[in-house]
């Protein structure tokens, strides 16, 4: 598919209140199954912006921005509004909690991190033995999650009730070239499509899901893809990095995705094998109009776009993922220009799609 | 019967890029049937016969799609680094040579480590196109391939790679061209993606709204030396599957595959798969649910380069089927 590159684009701008924006998701806790701070933020930004939108059953947030014109592609984006997080599974007295992870976290991960508790965000720790007190072998060992408690002190003993949702703390900063923050895997996908929205495409009719339960196993988009019954979707993630260098100076050859080297294209990982048109449609778009961008590794792993592509008839689906170190970490790193490339990728490539895109069947 | 069989195991078509072995079955039955359409994720419906009031929309289920490996990676010095497209089994890949969609071939290499005896994780094997630099290598990340191994004829026995599910598309095929349909209407979809989890038979069924299901797939055998304990043998007729660890059959689906090739004198094994599943797991759970069953090929060493049928297995298949199709469903 050949593109041509329109002289008029202009690749929408990141602006302060962008990055603002980005930084009130971050800080937001939204564990999966509690999106309620998430949906809070999007719901107010986005109110203006859409033509209509709803809360479904299990959360989600979807709406529609109509493009001009009749019939044209309609064009679902996805972008997981929760994070991994903790829930309290039982009071142990004293301020002392005992806790489940929720997602996929590393129990390696967890030990001294700050996190927040319940409705009223009561601040606590994860806790475990100071190094004084630890013998060599307990060192070199990781500790278990029935090992640790969340230690919120004994003034909010009998305050919390298990089932109640707790997530990490660490709070959103900007660093040189570089974004930290908890859970920008996905808020930085959340804050992708409100920026696209500020700037919609106009030759489709965009249907958008801000989804729920993500990282428990796709569970929001499944149901919402079923709903806007959509010609195709993208989902916007953030996938993990392991682009350090290595210790004997070997070639990394299983780095995922490099942070700084643009939005990672998927063509195949764990849920979904990309619709092949979309692909060379993004690539082509990416080489014509000079953004950057890089193919994710394949290999394991899962976007919404998973359970996106097998609803109804059959949906042709892709993922854009911003490429992130240490992701479902009390920490995670993305940089702000890859932020900006995936913006600008999405936008053009979404200006190029018409109803002749998905002419033909599905083939490379 | 093996020359098609031949044909179809030769065409390259792991998950998610079916195109050619598609194309292949279009130019087969064409001219034999009603219509066709390929959908979203590439599946192939093919309609032949009507419904009458008494007949039923029978959807007949088999795989283009094999397993096969995705490139990663390639390295400055033009290996190329792989991960997988459904059950590849690291024990397989030893020796192996894989050829890739444009017709590219290399062959399997492994890192040193470990003993004689142990076998490395996919991560530790490349693919080797002979080539020294990166610039050379004529695959890039995302570019796939599937084993390359020659079909062997030994008589009864017939062997390939792609066995599984080629040998369900060859029987899928033979019936559209020359099935009788009765009052019923047949609905053969040819689906992508089963290998890495049953994806297009689920958007297939979705649009199909089958009354009955039925999947044409291969399962695995007890006959080999010290095999695990299963009933089913090559050559003793195609196997109706009662369970596996994807689907419970629907009984009444059981019960008229059984009672059919009983009366037709049709040889036949009962199936009960431990590990494993077809689209039909698909198929059942589509929409508001679909009774559903699956007819079984058995095939020794599944998921290896050199898959092993019994043709008198694939003759009955066709005829069971054939019965099944072309008379009054009473469930």
């Amino acid at each position: 598919m050949k593109i041509q590159k329109n002289k008029e684009w202009r690749a929408p701008r990141i602006r302060p209140k962008n990055i603002e924006l980005l930084e009130n998701l971050s800080n937001a806790v939204a564990v999966s199954g509690d999106e309620r701070a998430v949906r809070k933020i999007v719901l107010s930004k986005i109110k203006d912006l859409v033509d209509d939108f709803q809360m479904d059953a299990l959360g989600n947030i979807l709406a529609t921005k109509k493009g001009k014109g009749r019939n044209l592609p309609k064009v679902m984006l996805a972008a997981h509004m929760d994070e991994v997080g903790f829930m309290i599974s039982s009071d142990e007295g004293k301020g002392f909690y005992r806790f489940e992870i929720v997602g996929g976290i590393d129990p390696r991960q967890l030990a001294g991190k700050p996190v927040l508790v319940g409705k009223d965000r009561i601040p606590g720790v994860i806790g475990a033995k100071a190094i004084h007190l630890a013998s060599s072998r307990e060192r070199k060992n990781s500790i278990s999650v029935d090992s640790l408690r969340i230690d919120l002190g004994p003034g909010n003993s009998k305050k919390i009730q298990s089932g109640t949702w707790a997530g990490f703390a660490t709070k959103f900063s900007q660093i040189g070239p570089s974004l930290r923050g908890k859970a920008l895997d996905d808020r930085v996908g959340v804050a992708t499509i409100i920026a696209l929205l500020e700037n919609p495409p106009e030759n489709i009719d965009l249907l958008v899901a801000f989804t729920v339960q993500e990282e428990v196993g796709l569970r929001g988009a499944k149901v919402a893809a079923y709903t806007l019954a959509p010609d195709m979707a993208i989902a916007l993630d953030c996938t993990p990095s392991l682009d350090m260098p290595l210790w004997d100076g070997k070639e990394n050859v299983e780095y995922r995705s490099k942070i700084g080297q643009g939005p990672a294209i998927y063509i195949g990982d764990g849920a979904t094998l990309a619709d092949p048109r979309l692909v060379s449609l993004i690539r082509n778009v990416g080489d014509e109009y000079k953004i950057p961008y890089q193919i994710r590794q394949p290999g394991k792993g899962g976007t919404d776009a998973g359970n996106i592509h097998k609803q109804r008839e059959g949906i042709p689906s892709i993922s854009i993922s911003v490429p992130g170190r240490y992701l479902h970490t009390a920490a995670s790193i993305i940089r702000l220009k890859d932020w900006k490339n995936t913006i600008s990728l999405l936008h053009a490539s979404l200006s190029h799609i018409n109803n002749q895109t998905l002419k033909g069947d599905r083939r490379r | 019967m093996k020359s098609l069989i031949k044909a179809l195991t030769e065409i390259t078509g792991p998950s998610g890029y079916e195109e050619k072995i598609r194309d292949f079955i279009i130019d087969q039955i064409k001219d034999h049937v009603d219509n066709f359409e390929v959908d979203a994720l590439g599946n192939l419906i093919v309609r032949k016969g009507n419904k009458a009031s008494n007949g039923k929309v029978i959807m007949l289920a088999a795989h283009l799609d094999e397993i096969g490996i995705m490139i990663t990676h390639v390295d400055a010095n033009g290996f190329a680094r792989f991960s997988t497209l459904g059950g590849v089994y690291p024990r397989n890949m030893a020796g192996g040579r894989v050829r890739f969609l444009n017709g590219d071939s290399g062959i399997i290499g492994m890192e040193p480590g470990g003993t004689i005896k142990s076998v490395p994780d996919i991560a530790k094997m490349y693919v080797d196109f002979g080539v020294t630099t990166k610039k050379d290598c004529p695959v890039n990340i995302g570019d796939v391939a599937c084993f390359e191994r020659t079909f062997t004829d030994l008589g009864d026995r017939i062997v390939a790679k792609a066995m599984d599910d080629r040998v369900g598309i060859a029987i899928l095929i033979e019936l559209l061209k020359n099935a009788k349909t009765g009052p019923n209407q047949i609905v053969g979809v040819f689906t992508t993606q089963e290998e890495v989890g049953t994806r297009g038979a689920a958007s297939a069924a979705f649009g199909v709204m089958p009354d009955i299901g039925i999947a044409i797939d291969v399962t695995i055998t007890g006959d080999t030396p010290n095999a695990n304990l299963m009933e089913v043998a090559l050559g003793k007729g195609p196997a109706i599957k009662i369970k596996d660890s994807g689907m419970i059959s629907d009984p009444k689906v059981v019960k008229w595959m059984v009672e059919t090739a009983t009366h037709a004198k049709i040889p036949f094994q009962r199936e009960i798969l431990a590990a494993g599943w077809t689209d039909a797991k698909a198929i059942q759970v589509s929409r508001d649910g679909v009774p559903a069953g699956c007819i079984s090929i058995p095939c020794r060493y599944v998921h290896s380069p050199s898959e092993m049928i019994d043709i008198n297995d694939v003759t009955n298949a066709i005829k069971l089927l054939s019965n099944l199709v072309s008379k009054t469903i009473s469930i």
